[in-house]
């Protein structure tokens, strides 16, 4: 078993993890999910907060099994290597406002650093100030985490801390599974989409599946996408970068074999073609998640294993996608939306807030 | 006798436990650090920090849970 740990944290790690990322995601698409989106986090997220009612924007409406397996995997990596831990006390409430912002800043962009790097590998080059973006805004957090930004500390925590999300998803399956409808006229309490993004999926055993195993590869390997650019700027380590090249490598081959390689700016799935939105959009995500200290997976990821503040982010990320589509702020394929851009001005104004002003508390 | 440099990163949030790592050993040329970390990967990213800067990495699991890692450089 040590032998197995030890590989996961090795260099190969993240490389195995970001190839099957890679692999899996495009043909998530070829099974049903929509074009470039075999796995979002944001996006699925925003799906899960339409199934819950949380949001009226009928086309994405989805439990997404894949969001379940990131949990649930990583938990059941986390009991067998004894790295479920539950832990909570940094900052909750800020990291929850923190969710609600990257996902703010990352619908108006279209996609989660994740997708930022799958619609790059499907030739959709709309992606490329996306992800400049998302590089600018893990810039900024690294301004100020050089600073002395600090979420301040956690603790350990009651068995009760580490399971909730789990459980919530665990739950959240459930309701995907028996597609809960108290009228029988689809009037609640859990959407479906007919028609659109949400309406396109997998089967959700095969979702479910993937998700489980990347859920349980990532939370060995520390899989990160934003750690990933952070830590070569910060800390000259491209120990996680090695996994996202693995990841585009891996996902534009296998876009190549199933056909799904399209290369251009005009009429890409699920995307649009303003360059300053997709770069602003990226730039508030990037600072958010760099905040947090990890991308929308990772926070799935640490989810499972115990981390209840993690959890509190995913949270902020099911409510921030309802907030983004009620106010009119997440982008369509037509560009960004009448309140994405104040929205994106609003956002990195809290966040630069939170950058500037939180810093460690006295030790006890 | 050398002084030995302690520094406590337990419950902190990536990347501040390699990044409080980099910035203490970052001011040495010589010497002990004494680093408590208390999860497994805290511990494998300040390690292979460590190493990669040319430091001796020694980890101690710690009976309450935890590591501590001691850095050596002569």
């Amino acid at each position: 078993m040590s032998s197995i740990a030890r590989f996961f944290t090795s260099r190969w790690g993240p490389i195995i993890t970001g190839a099957m990322v890679g692999i899996l995601a495009p043909i998530l698409v070829k099974l049903g999910n929509p074009g470039n989106m075999g796995i979002c986090v944001v996006c699925f997220n925003r799906d899960i907060a339409g199934a819950l009612g949380l949001h009226r924007a009928g086309v994405v409406q989805y439990i997404r099994p894949e969001i379940i397996g990131f949990v649930v995997g990583s938990l059941v990596a986390a009991l067998i290597f004894r790295e479920f831990k539950p832990r909570t006390g940094s900052a909750p409430v800020v990291r929850f406002f923190l969710g609600v912002f990257s996902v703010i800043g990352a619908l108006v962009f279209l996609g989660c650093p994740w997708r930022a790097y799958l619609r790059l590998s499907g030739g959709d080059w709309n992606a490329i100030p996306g992800i400049l973006g998302l590089l600018a805004g893990i810039g900024l957090g690294i301004v100020f985490l050089k600073m002395g930004f600090s979420l301040s500390r956690n603790r350990t925590a009651p068995k009760a801390v580490g399971w909730a999300l789990p459980i919530f998803m665990v739950i959240l399956f459930l309701l995907l599974v028996f597609r809960v409808d108290f009228s029988g006229n689809s009037t609640g309490p859990i959407f479906f989409s007919k028609s659109g993004p949400g309406s396109m999926h997998a089967h959700l055993l095969i979702s479910l599946c993937v998700g489980l195993f990347i859920g349980f590869l990532a939370q060995r390997s520390r899989f990160c996408t934003v750690g990933a650019v952070r830590d070569v700027i910060l800390l000259r380590d491209a120990h996680l970068l090695n996994g996202v090249i693995a990841l585009i490598i891996a996902a534009v081959a296998t876009n190549l074999v199933l056909g799904q390689f399209k290369a251009g700016f005009q009429n890409q799935p699920v995307a649009h073609t303003n360059f300053v939105w997709n770069f602003m959009g990226m730039v508030l995500a990037g600072l958010a998640f760099t905040l947090a200290g990890g991308c929308p997976g990772r926070q799935l990821f640490l989810s499972g294993e115990g981390d209840g503040d993690a959890a509190v982010f995913v949270l902020g990320m099911i409510v921030g996608a309802g907030f983004s589509h009620n106010f009119n702020a997440a982008s369509s394929p037509n560009g960004p939306a009448a309140f994405g851009p104040i929205m994106v001005i609003v956002g990195l104004a809290i966040c630069i807030i939170i950058g500037l002003t939180m810093r460690e508390t006295a030790k006890k | 006798m050398s002084n030995i440099v302690n520094v406590d990163v337990r419950g902190l949030s990536c990347p501040q436990p390699a990044l409080q790592t980099k910035q203490t050993i970052g001011k040495m040329d010589s010497g002990t650090v004494e680093i408590l970390v208390d999860t497994q990967t805290s511990c494998d990213n300040v390690s292979r920090l460590a190493q990669k800067a040319g430091w001796d990495v020694e980890v101690q699991e710690q009976p309450e849970g935890g590591f501590k890692i001691i850095l050596n450089k002569k």
